[in-house]
């Protein structure tokens, strides 16, 4: 708790009284620890979120090059040289390896570091101390450790993408015997490495964050913030942080075992292999196993990067809708399914690797089990905006784009989710088409949802809403644009991480020859549309109009604080929680919401009949005053 | 299928003035609106009506772009539990799609109804039990009735292959696919083991297993149609996946852990090239688990002959030893009398095995 005195100290200098004279020293921190190596969680928030902007360009951008393969084969790429040099070979085409290496970072760049670091490590950042009600994160330090381990982390995984022999190359899941064995690509030699390396350090900074969200909610909670009062972004939040927790050490186990395979001649995914003219020693290993250690993470990482928006999805069409978001408990609840399903379906991305059949059929079951909690939360997001009062923000617009997006690639994990299906379409574009809209673009509109909403809360300033709705309209209409179409390429067969279709014989790739080009216009459209976005979101954070204290008349606690909160959020005490957080419109009151800090005492014309007990309760909750300041000072 | 489309196309017409012209008409209300309130501004309608607007295109889009995909897609499935998995798929996109169109339109229309009215409040409706375990229970439903018929259909492909299933061996390595057939002595493929492997043995054959003497490989798959085939698949390098499209078979090829699959093959080549009306077009086997940098051109062909046609170029294949003679010295004492037997009297000129992928430009 070292670190919470400190915060404190800083804060409550023109605080209140505590009886303590040495926390009334005030001390400006210097440039350097305000800004680089900072343990305020708004500050890592922001360092998050910018890495994550940054690095959703680069992730975006080697999609590009491989759509300009995909979507123009026989176009000459020979104006990338300057940039790409040698991987663009001598007639003028992409290199074959290149093209998987492009896949593959793609994959891990946009999965880890832009939806899991870029998303969730913004906002559980973010919001979790200001909408619980806390100075802080419970440990500002390993907060700011959890930041700088995962910027080492990006450092070397942008390194790997300089050298000569190119980055990882395997695809994203990097299963070996592919990717541990150098001789088998070029990619699986150093890049290989520093790609482990690097998913390493990123798995420990995900593990200290993720401590810091559970104990911070768990303990940290302002008085008479229930479990039950707690906004669903922050129950999404600490989902996340569960899951993250306990799955992640399962991939970095995973990654360890291919470590020793790599470089202490192991043998435990190696078995009785022949390659480049040689039999290798290795023996008694088994590929599979290193699938299931994989996916064992590698599914619940998939909820990892969308609970984050569903949750901010939640708060802002309640708030924009001017309605209380409908069915909290069966919200949190099919959370609560989703997360402990996660865990246990990860196989079925294994039914024709040749995993026993019997255990397919066990996770086909699992599978399907957790299409239900997730069919409850769209409906509940549909029901919310039935009778609404809605503002379009871009928030707004990207929360119903999520919803829709999550829906149409949400039905088709019903098709790939049942084994008997997925032995056709398994690795093809069907595939892409499902996680991309599901996962992929679901979370990037959560991501989006959230900057425009909590920005004026994070630099004072409003985004400009205008580039907002035209960067949505564009982005929508470009996704859909992008993967729908990817699922007759699907269905006609054609295999994912494929350079070119030709040696599917018979003009197979003839036929599609359009709609793939098509699909690359549409991408380069949207990922060029998102510079609306980067404009925006760089100048307003200079230049934005001021923001004023509660933009979007929300109910939650961030609105509390001031325009820009300062190190400790809130300048005298804490609010006090008296309610849940989706009281808008409601019937008798006159404003259209009621902030989670008026208690009920305050509002007899509006109160349920249930909820005039709560009034006896607000002594109680406002009792706990003295032991909440207690807990910052020990 | 035309006048289907014909038919559409007038319905989305008509659909989109009566949206365009509603839309106008919003827009002149606009004009009078002042902007006091910071979260709401006059674009308010405008993205109202675009979700509407997406609505109508993106499912003119939708269809249109599904009929005219759909000529594309793979043809009918060509073996016996491909035809009960396409219906069981096109069933499942029926529902799926069903859901997905009912549920999108909700949302886009109510995005559009219930956009901000001034003098409207929004109704207060936090929960409602009955609609929550209506909509838990019958996606539920709908969900257990989908797997239990897939549980179903999978149980009888992954089963035990029957025993008069041909067993045939594909091995997957850096970038080609080997094939081997069982013989026609004793219809038993032979041992092989990794260490064995040489330019020539590609398949490290193992000349102590008298199975291994009749054992031949090929540079193409021959099935017989309409008989059970079990494929016994293995992989020397890193992972692969054989994957037969019109067959719908895929199985992974793994080293050091051999997979299998077996299906009855339903449509001969040469009925196929009829019923496609292309007289060149041939079945494939691609690979679908990344594997390298050929791994895209990883292909050989795929014939599925009339049984006699298959009979007939089965006993025309040579065995290994027989083409390469120089094996026989692999061949321990005592099966040696077993083996000479497949050496030809004169010797003929050794022929590589190695099935070469389709090149790789």
């Amino acid at each position: 708790m070292s670190t919470a005195i400190s915060t404190t100290e800083e804060v409550h200098a023109h605080g209140h009284d505590h009886g303590h004279d040495h926390e009334h020293e005030h001390h400006e921190l210097g440039f350097i620890r305000k800004y680089i190596f900072s343990e305020d969680h708004k500050t890592i928030a922001k360092q998050y979120l910018i890495s994550g902007i940054l690095w959703a360009f680069i992730g975006g951008s080697l999609s590009i090059i491989f759509r300009l393969q995909l979507g123009f084969p026989d176009m000459s790429l020979e104006w990338l040289r300057p940039i790409l040099g040698e991987w663009i070979d001598e007639s003028g085409k992409l290199d074959k390896e290149f093209y998987l290496a492009l896949v593959t970072m793609h994959g891990t760049i946009m999965v880890f570091f832009v939806l899991t670091a870029g998303l969730s490590g913004t906002f559980s950042n973010f919001l979790i101390p200001l909408q619980i009600g806390a100075r802080d994160m419970a440990s500002g330090f390993i907060n700011m450790l959890s930041y700088w381990f995962f910027a080492l982390s990006s450092v070397i995984m942008f390194s790997s993408l300089f050298i000569e022999t190119g980055p990882a190359s395997g695809g994203w899941v990097i299963y070996p015997p592919l990717s541990a064995l150098p001789q088998a690509m070029p990619g699986s030699g150093l890049g290989m490495t520093l790609w482990l390396t690097s998913m390493a350090l990123f798995i420990v900074s995900q593990l200290m964050g993720g401590i810091n969200y559970i104990c911070t909610i768990i303990n940290l909670r302002t008085r008479g913030m229930t479990f039950t009062k707690m906004p669903l972004t922050i129950w999404s939040f600490f989902f996340t942080a569960v899951l993250g927790l306990l799955s992640f050490p399962v991939l970095l186990s995973a990654a360890l075992l291919l470590i020793f395979d790599r470089s202490f001649g192991t043998s435990f995914y190696l078995s009785e292999i022949y390659i480049q003219g040689q039999a290798l020693p290795n023996m008694g290993g088994s590929p599979i196993l290193y699938q299931h250690l994989f996916w064992f993470l590698g599914h619940p990482e998939v909820y990892i990067v969308l609970l984050p928006a569903l949750g901010m999805t939640s708060e802002v069409i309640a708030t924009n809708s001017r309605k209380p978001i409908f069915g909290y408990r069966a919200m949190i609840g099919s959370m609560m399914g989703i997360t402990v399903l996660a865990f246990i379906v990860w196989a079925h991305h294994m039914f024709v690797t040749g995993m026993n059949p019997f255990l397919g059929s066990v996770f086909m079951f699992l599978t399907l089990i957790i299409a239900v909690p997730s069919a409850v939360k769209g409906f509940n997001y549909i029901t919310t905006l039935w009778k609404g009062n809605i503002i379009f923000t871009p928030a707004m617009l990207f929360s119903i784009g999520l919803v829709s997006l999550f829906i149409s690639g949400g039905v088709t994990g019903i098709i790939l989710g049942n084994s008997a299906l997925d032995i056709n379409l398994h690795d093809t574009y069907f595939v892409v088409a499902h996680f991309h809209l599901v996962m992929g673009a679901a979370s990037f509109f959560g991501l989006m949802a959230g900057v425009y909403h909590w920005f004026p809360k994070m630099f004072g300033r409003m985004m400009n809403k205008t580039a907002g709705y035209i960067h949505f309209w564009l982005t929508f209409v470009g996704v859909y644009a992008v993967f729908f179409p990817m699922h007759y390429t699907g269905i006609a067969g054609f295999p994912r991480r494929y350079y070119s279709f030709t040696a599917l014989g018979n003009d197979g790739e003839a036929a599609f020859t359009d709609l793939n080009a098509f699909i690359s216009i549409a991408a380069i459209i949207t990922f060029s549309a998102q510079a609306i976005f980067f404009f925006n979101f760089f100048y307003s954070i200079f230049k934005g109009k001021r923001a004023t204290q509660n933009p979007w008349k929300s109910n939650t606690l961030e609105w509390t604080t001031p325009i820009v909160p300062g190190h400790g959020n809130w300048e005298g005490e804490i609010p006090a929680v008296y309610r849940w957080p989706y009281d808008y419109s409601k019937p008798g009151s006159e404003a259209d919401f009621i902030p989670q800090n008026i208690p009920h005492s305050a509002t007899p014309e509006s109160n349920l009949p249930e909820e005039n007990d709560e009034i006896a309760k607000e002594k109680e909750i406002e009792s706990l005053l003295a032991a909440q300041n207690e807990s910052y000072n020990r | 299928m035309n006048y289907l489309v014909g038919l559409l196309s007038v319905v989305f017409f008509i659909l989109a003035i009566t949206v365009i012209s509603k839309s106008l008409k919003l827009n002149k209300n606009l004009s009078g609106e002042n902007e006091s309130d910071s979260a709401l501004d006059s674009h308010n309608n405008t993205n109202a009506v675009g979700f509407l607007l997406f609505w109508l295109f993106g499912t003119i889009a939708g269809v249109w772009s599904f009929l005219h995909s759909k000529p594309d897609f793979l043809p009918e499935a060509a073996s016996a539990h491909g035809v009960k998995t396409d219906s069981m798929f096109w069933i499942s996109m029926a529902v799926v799609t069903f859901a997905f169109f009912i549920t999108n339109t909700l949302l886009f229309f109510f995005a559009f109804q219930y956009r901000n009215d001034k003098n409207r409040k929004a109704t207060f409706y936090p929960v409602n039990h009955k609609l929550e375990i209506i909509w838990t229970i019958i996606p539920a439903i709908v969900m257990a009735i989908l797997v239990f018929t897939g549980w179903r259909t999978w149980r009888d492909i992954t089963s035990q292959a029957p025993s008069n299933a041909v067993v045939i061996e594909i091995t997957g390595h850096q970038f080609g696919w080997y094939v081997r057939y069982a013989g026609n002595d004793d219809s038993q493929l032979g041992n092989i083991n990794y260490k064995l492997i040489d330019e020539t043995n590609s398949l490290g054959l193992d000349f102590t297993d008298k199975n291994t003497f009749d054992d031949f490989t090929a540079s193409e798959l021959h099935l017989p149609k309409g008989v059970p085939v079990l494929l016994k698949i293995r992989a020397q390098d890193v992972l692969h996946s054989v994957y037969l499209p019109f067959q719908r078979v895929k199985m992974d090829a793994v080293p050091g852990m051999p997979t299998k699959f077996w299906f009855t093959p339903t449509i001969s080549t040469d009925e196929m090239r009829a019923k496609l009306g292309k007289k060149d077009f041939n079945f494939k086997l691609n690979c679908t688990e990344i594997c390298g940098r050929g791994h895209f051109g990883m292909a050989i062909t795929v014939f599925v002959d009339e049984p006699a046609d298959y009979k007939k170029w089965v006993s025309e294949q040579k065995p290994f030893l027989t083409m390469n003679p120089a094996y026989l010295s692999k061949v321990p004492e005592n099966l040696k009398a077993k083996a000479s037997k497949y050496i030809p009297a004169e010797p003929i000129a050794a022929d590589s095995t190695a099935t070469e992928a389709v090149s790789v430009k």
